[in-house]
């Protein structure tokens, strides 16, 4: 008796008894779905953040300076020199001026734009490109140009696409637009990273009320060397300022990395919950299988009395218990399929945002295999106890 | 010449509560290859037990059983199906046919469990169906097949993997008295063809027609001799 003879017969087996056979694997299809959904839906909230961390920089370290009160604090140049002096580590430094002032169009004032002040490297390092015109410069920045490098939302909605030339008032002071950086955000939405205007961080540090440079970014040769830049930077201002609470050194890919294992430990106790209805529909295959047992006494019997070994009977129904979970698996993965793109139209609808369920294959596979795994593991007693019948006694069952 | 079925002081006991029922009780036979032998027996005489035991259905509490020179009655469960398998073809009462396979299927089955080849199988079992007259109904169900057409199914089936004994046990004890008839020639025929057949039967007629009659009563056996000798 070979494998594919007793995975025939279970077929056969399965289809004579398709309701029963259907109820037998609902356990198991609702487990499978589950998984799959929920992993899903891991699998998107995770590449949903990595897309807009990435979107942030995750070669990128950004240094933060919050002690005020120290007697020394440290300057620019020695900032740039902390990056010039390490050119294995860091490949560009910019200071960032994040300015609370509001930006007046002709003479419309606008409330959501933001006000950057950045150095000649900002945009490379953001891997911003240029729509039009040029950027800030360093000549723009020694001499206190009052120029702007603008996002293309104010372009489009102010300029219509041809701000170069024209000018916008901050804090009611002239700045003559020279740059356009081509669209960053997925829409066209006020507020967002193309509602920006970026002039030359001298000019904007006038523009803040301690007239100090809080911010700083790190442009950083490789991602892998996060740890060892980090090093560099603290060394540097721990130097200056001898309090480690002095400053923040923030890393994306840090951040990235700590919000992604999170998600995964939340996904992985999910998908253990959802697991748990596996084990519920195994132990439902196990039920009808020890009543299918029973109805099949005497055809156990028969099969023993004609010869088969309790390798054969028991093959058999592990088979049989194998084959039905099975079938539930590849049902369930159909469903859960089906079910994550349902899920993420939902989600597009109902929360408006792009986390599409991705139902990864390797999901669908473990699903499968833990689901076979399951029918054999659950089919196994039943089976036994078909083995161990005495054929006399299953021969005489009416 | 060895003999094919050879019981030597065998007895199987049951235990049913705090009594000890002796079901066979020391019994000694012999039955020759190419023989047609029936045990008859009224119930509670051993015949089942018997049967059982030839069959290798069951093993005995004490004695042996040596079955074509080999002692087969220490042997565990699935020895004893390989040997069922190989050597003893079944006819039942109730044919116990699966009722989901159709004639071939059934026929083919314990040959399945020899491990035959798929069309080695198919040609042996339409052969044995073809040997009962069934050629016609192979591919029907036993519920498309009357009783006599069912039995015969049995007996291709019994037949089919050459075995060393038919072990018929009431094999016309289901069937009207006329398809019994036709049952009971068909065995006759096997057995002029060479094969050994063992009937077990409660009905005198029906083992008269056996040469060799094996009466059991209380788990002795009370005449072994020539059908057509006994005085009853």
């Amino acid at each position: 008796m070979t494998l594919l003879q007793s995975f025939q017969m279970a077929i056969s087996n399965i289809l004579a008894r398709k309701v029963r056979s259907l109820l037998t694997m609902l356990g198991i299809i609702i487990g499978v779905v589950a998984v799959i959904v929920i992993i899903g839906l891991g699998n998107g909230m995770e590449s949903y953040m990595v897309s807009s961390f990435q979107s942030m920089g995750t070669d990128l370290l950004t240094v933060n300076i919050i002690g005020r009160n120290s007697e020394r604090s440290i300057t620019v140049d020695e900032m740039y020199e902390l990056a010039y002096d390490n050119p294995d580590y860091f490949t560009m430094m910019s200071p960032v001026v994040n300015l609370g002032v509001s930006v007046k169009i002709h003479t419309e004032k606008m409330d959501a734009t933001s006000v950057t002040g950045v150095g000649e490297d900002y945009g490379d390092m953001k891997k911003f490109t240029l729509r039009s015109g040029r950027g800030i410069s360093y000549m723009d920045i020694k001499n206190r140009h009052h120029v702007a490098v603008i996002g293309s939302y104010i372009d489009d909605i102010y300029f219509g696409g041809y701000a170069v030339g024209e000018s916008l008032r901050i804090n009611g002071q002239l700045y003559e637009i020279v740059g356009v950086y081509e669209q960053e955000a997925d829409e066209i939405d006020e507020g967002n990273a193309d509602d920006a205007v970026y002039i030359p961080y001298s000019l904007a540090v006038k523009l803040t009320p301690s007239n100090t440079i809080n911010s700083y970014s790190f442009g950083m040769v490789s991602e892998d060397y996060v740890k060892e830049s980090k090093q560099i930077i603290d060394a540097k201002l721990y130097d200056v300022y001898e309090d480690e609470d002095a400053y923040i050194i923030i890393s994306m890919s840090e951040l990235l990395g700590i919000m992604s294992s999170m998600i995964d430990i939340m996904i992985t106790i999910l998908a253990a919950i959802a697991g748990i209805s596996l084990v519920v529909g195994g132990i439902g295959i196990m039920n009808i299988m020890l009543v299918s047992v029973s109805e099949r006494t005497r055809e156990i019997g028969i099969r023993k009395a004609l010869g088969a070994k309790r390798r054969h009977i028991m093959r058999q129904f592990v088979i049989e218990a194998a084959t039905t979970s099975a079938i539930g698996g590849i049902i369930g993965i159909i469903l859960g399929y089906a079910l994550s793109n349902v899920a993420s139209q939902i989600i597009l609808i109902a929360l408006d945002t792009e986390i599409s369920v991705n139902a990864s294959p390797s999901a669908a596979f473990g699903a499968f295999a833990i689901s076979a795994g399951i029918g054999i593991l659950f089919g196994y007693l039943p089976a036994r106890k078909a083995a161990m019948l005495n054929p006399i006694d299953a021969l005489r069952y009416e | 010449m060895t003999p094919l079925i050879e019981f030597r002081e065998l007895s199987k006991i049951y235990i049913m509560g705090d009594n000890e029922v002796r079901a066979v009780d020391g019994i000694s036979l012999t039955i020759m290859r190419g023989e047609f032998v029936a045990i008859v027996g009224q119930s509670g005489s051993g015949k089942s037990t018997c049967m059982n035991i030839i069959g290798c259905l069951d093993i005995p509490t004490s004695g042996s059983y040596i079955l074509d020179g080999h002692d087969v009655s220490k042997l565990d469960d699935d020895e004893l199906a390989e040997i069922r398998n190989r050597m003893i073809g079944f006819i039942f009462q109730q044919y116990n046919l699966l009722p989901k396979l159709s004639a071939l299927g059934n026929v083919e089955l314990p040959l399945v469990y020899s491990g035959l080849h798929k069309s080695e199988r198919r040609t042996r079992a339409a052969g044995a169906l073809e040997k009962v007259g069934l050629q016609d109904k192979m591919e029907n169900l036993p519920s498309q097949l009357s009783g006599g057409q069912q039995q015969r199914v049995s007996i291709a089936r019994a037949l089919a993997s050459s075995p060393s004994v038919i072990l018929a046990d009431e094999p016309t004890g289901a069937l009207d008295s006329k398809t019994g008839k036709e049952v009971i020639e068909l065995l006759k025929k096997l057995h002029a063809e060479g094969n050994t057949v063992v009937l077990i039967t409660h009905d005198n007629a029906i083992a008269s027609q056996a040469d060799r009659i094996i009466r059991l009563a209380d788990g002795q056996i009370i005449y072994n001799g020539k059908s057509d000798l006994e005085v009853l």
